[in-house]
């Protein structure tokens, strides 16, 4: 790599630029469009949306059943829909149970709950082990599920969505939706980590 | 085709690495060429499922060594060249080689069925049912991963009827179709012996599947 680029750009931001020039001109794409789509995935959807339909799931048990019924209209009525998201199913984290969620071919993500999905989603790594050996996956995040515990992986090899309800963390009870929403974690919703509690958190805190 | 996209249950590509307060794009090329692509893809008429192959035809070495954005960008290139759009004159003038598409493996599709197809197909198996992943080793688009292959699992879900992407990637027809989430142990595809439980759910469409019940009486009675 040489040490001093002049503002020159190489690699793929050169590309990009070329590709965009050459399909500006063809009238296939124009600047203004792609900067608002851009915009919507920086600004507009992200976790916070499936944060605040997990939020509801655990304060209202009508929510919690609709969404795990059809996720899919469990996320409109709350005003999220769009594309990767046309069939949503939600996955329920249980004592018993604990989802985690992968797609081995791509990415696939639902991207109207979660946004676009982080980097370590995209990663080999995590696509490869997720299926062969997901407690080692979910140790890599520092989470160690007991033994009696049963995994369920889901693989997005078609067009389902998935979003995991994670389980409600004690030390919530007396908290509101919106608070309850900002515990809840990307992680968490994908099935790599669990939600910590507040109590736990501040516990934490004290001795640091 | 049996490409290098289909990783699942593959070693060797470390620990997984989480990146704290992670930006949505890493870099601005990165920012455009994602609603580049998707404009793009509606411009041409690219399904998904053609999107998504035309990722998996990148030469493997070149798919392992490049972001989840820079195979946006050859995928780009290859459709646009497929699809008439751009030639590879052109491409050498504004990137300096042919692009892409230049290098990728040409799609080799199945041949094109008819439309006679029923928009609502019967599904073929239930929930509860045993199925065995069929070993299917098309040469063109599938989403029948590699480690499923002649497992056998469980249905225990009906998704309801989806276009086959087998086909729908080559625009060899849609094919509606059932697809179902078919739960398989752990065991069954790894051969590992473990005490704790784990399952993997994939979502197959029908035709990667057949029955895998037992012969000779049916057992249960459950319907």
């Amino acid at each position: 790599m040489s040490r001093n680029h002049d503002a020159v750009e190489s690699g793929p931001a050169a590309r990009v630029r070329a590709l965009e020039e050459l399909l500006a001109r063809k009238g296939l794409v124009d600047s203004d469009s792609i900067d608002k789509l851009a915009d919507t995935y920086e600004r507009k959807v992200g976790p916070r949306n499936g944060a605040r339909m997990v939020a509801r799931a655990w304060t209202d048990a009508a929510y919690k059943k609709r969404l795990l019924a059809d996720a899919t209209a469990a996320a409109t009525e709350m005003g999220f829909s769009g594309p990767e998201g046309g069939h949503l199913v939600a996955v329920e984290n249980t004592d018993r149970v604990h989802n985690l969620i992968v797609c081995t071919l791509c990415s696939c993500y639902p991207w109207t709950v979660l946004g676009l999905p982080p980097v370590w989603y995209k990663s080999f790594a995590y696509r490869s082990h997720a299926v062969s050996d997901p407690r080692g996956v979910m140790r890599d995040f520092g989470l160690t599920l007991p033994d009696n515990v049963e995994v369920r992986v889901w693989d997005s090899s078609a067009e389902i969505r998935y979003l995991v309800l994670p389980k409600r963390p004690r030390g919530t009870d007396g908290l509101s939706e919106g608070e309850l929403a900002d515990l809840v974690t990307r992680d968490a919703m994908v099935g790599v980590a669990e939600v910590a509690s507040p109590l736990r958190t501040g516990s934490r805190r004290s001795q640091a | 085709m049996n490409g290098i996209h289909d990783i699942g249950g593959m070693d060797g590509f470390g620990p997984v690495i989480r990146e704290e307060n992670e930006p949505v794009f890493h870099a601005d090329w990165e920012r455009r060429i994602y609603p580049l692509s998707l404009l793009t893809l509606r411009q041409l008429g690219v399904s998904a499922d053609e999107f998504r192959h035309s990722i998996e035809r990148m030469p493997p070495a070149r798919y392992l060594t490049s972001s989840y954005y820079e195979r946006w960008i050859a995928a780009v290139e290859t459709l646009l060249l497929e699809h008439g759009v751009v030639t590879r004159e052109e491409f050498r003038a504004a990137l300096g080689d042919e692009g892409a598409g230049a290098i990728a493996k040409p799609a080799e599709g199945p041949p094109a069925t008819s439309g006679a197809r029923s928009k609502a197909p019967r599904a073929r198996f239930k929930r509860g049912d045993r199925v065995r992943a069929r070993n299917l080793n098309p040469p063109g688009h599938t989403r029948l991963p590699r480690y499923a292959r002649g497992k056998a699992g469980v249905v225990v879900r009906d998704w309801g009827v989806f276009v086959f992407p087998d086909t729908n990637a080559h625009q060899a027809g849609a094919r509606p179709q059932h697809c179902y989430a078919v739960e398989f142990d752990a065991r069954e595809l790894w051969g590992k012996p473990t005490s704790a439980k784990e399952r993997v759910s994939v979502d197959l469409w029908e035709d990667y599947l057949e029955s895998a019940a037992t012969t000779g009486p049916k057992k249960g009675g459950k319907r």
